[in-house]
């Protein structure tokens, strides 16, 4: 067995050291990135809600300018929960997205379905924006019962 | 020294006996149970009452939508400092659940933790709660039961299983002794005389069980009516509850309006959407009235501010 060289060795753990730090910064950073993912979504789920609890008027544009905003982000929600970034940051996602990828996959699917749909459905007044905003928001509910700690 | 050990083994009988005489499972007055029985019964108006009471968010599978939240198959586990508890089957099966069951059997689940063979339940099942719901609502609830489904439990379903001296149900029996009241949490002197506010009284209390989560506990894992509804340590051993006084910690700043629409849609007034267990918390009260979920907003804005107690 070859015997390493003191230096090769410094160095070789100095990479170790930096990879394990590359990898921390990545996850913080997928935590920093998801949640302001997150929050995009509810602030463009906010001028919808206040339509249809009468707190606004109806506004075609708004609307479709919302569900196309959460369905952008819904497309890429799947990459925003990286293996090593289970913990850190406050972060509210549980433990059960690594343990049930493939149902955690399957809510992001979803997701991006229904908003897909309200987007294509281009609702022209607030029956037909009540019924698409329904589906979108029995997935957020659904999602977070599984993948999101109780504590918001 | 013969003295000495005789007077030990005296004590010791002694106390085994005084342990067996109080912690004997006590059932409802047969008072109460005769009013129960005697009530018309409306599986109707017990089917809102099934929702009030939460009973599906741990006794159907986790994450059911639609009907399959109505078969009670029980194996939600809830995590306590005492141990895992598991949720059992109470499904109208006649052997793996409560199918075989009367009425009476069942109001003194309810009301007295009570099994029909004359053991304790945990407090895991939040008789504790549940037992300042009137004889009324306890018939109709068991009415819309005679509605639900059969299931058999699957054989892979996990089974409470606690540590010593928690395995010993009989040591429920001193926790009932010590805590166990038909008192309300909050004087109902301390909030304004309204109806409204009454009625969500009973229902956030009662078969709402809401403080079970939301309320820090005692060593004994009680209640503690002093921190009420201000929050509590998160079971799973993450995060914590959130405080729902009408404090800066909690929901001051939600009106009586957004409470009530939380509660049927999931969204906060940030337009977060409400995780975890409170997810499953609100697919039940889609199912009830905009009165009572206003009722219950009204009178968590009635309830006096507290800081975070956990």
């Amino acid at each position: 067995m070859p015997v390493l060289s003191k230096s090769l060795k410094i160095t070789l753990a100095a990479a170790v050291v930096l990879a394990a730090g590359a990898a921390t910064v990545v996850a913080q950073d997928a935590i920093a990135e998801r949640k302001a993912a997150m929050k995009s979504v509810g602030g463009a789920f906010g001028p919808v809600v206040r339509m249809v609890r009468g707190q606004a008027d109806f506004d075609a544009a708004v609307v479709l300018a919302s569900f196309t905003t959460m369905n952008e982000v819904a497309m890429r929600y799947g990459e925003l929960f990286p293996e090593g970034s289970e913990t850190g940051g406050e972060t509210k996602a549980s433990p059960a997205i690594w343990e049930d990828r493939a149902g955690f996959d399957a809510e992001v699917s979803r997701f991006q379905e229904v908003t897909a749909a309200a987007v294509a459905a281009a609702p022209a007044d607030l029956d037909a924006t009540r019924a698409v905003f329904g589906p979108v928001g029995q997935s957020c509910g659904s999602c977070h019962e599984k993948f999101q700690l109780s504590d918001n | 020294m013969k003295r000495i050990a005789l007077t030990l083994v005296v004590l010791i009988a002694a106390g085994a006996i005084a342990f067996w005489a109080l912690t004997i499972p006590q059932p409802p007055s047969a008072t109460r149970l005769a009013a129960i029985t005697a009530h018309n019964a409306d599986a109707v108006r017990g089917e809102t009452i099934f929702w009030l009471a939460g009973c599906a968010s741990c006794h159907s599978v986790q994450g059911a939508d639609g009907d399959a939240r109505l078969e009670l198959v029980g194996g939600y586990q809830l995590q306590s400092d005492f141990g895992t508890f598991v949720a059992p089957n109470i499904s109208m099966h006649p052997e793996d659940g409560i199918g075989a069951w009367s009425l009476t059997d069942f109001a003194a689940s309810i009301i007295a933790g009570v099994s029909p063979d004359g053991r304790h339940y945990y407090p895991a099942f939040p008789f504790a709660s549940y037992r300042r719901m009137t004889d009324e609502d306890i018939a109709d609830l068991w009415a819309f039961w005679q509605t639900l489904p059969a299931i058999a439990t699957p054989a892979d379903q996990p089974v409470t299983a606690l540590g010593f001296p928690f395995n010993i149900r009989r040591g429920v029996g001193l926790w009932k002794l010590a805590f166990l009241s038909d008192a309300p949490f909050v004087d109902p002197a301390s909030l304004p005389d309204d109806p409204q506010i009454a009625r969500g009284q009973y229902l956030t209390e009662g078969m709402g069980h809401c403080g079970e989560c939301h309320t820090s506990r005692n060593f004994a894992g009680a209640l503690n009516a002093d921190v009420w509804l201000a929050g509590a340590p998160n079971p799973s051993g993450r995060g914590g509850i959130p405080n729902i006084t009408p404090h800066p910690d909690g929901i001051e700043s939600w009106s009586a309006d957004d409470i009530a629409f939380s509660l049927e849609s999931g969204f906060t007034p940030d337009f977060n959407s409400f995780g975890g267990t409170m997810a499953s918390v609100v697919k039940n009260y889609a199912n009830v009235s905009p009165e009572d979920r206003l009722a219950i907003a009204a009178y968590l804005k009635a309830i006096a501010p507290l800081p975070d107690a956990n």
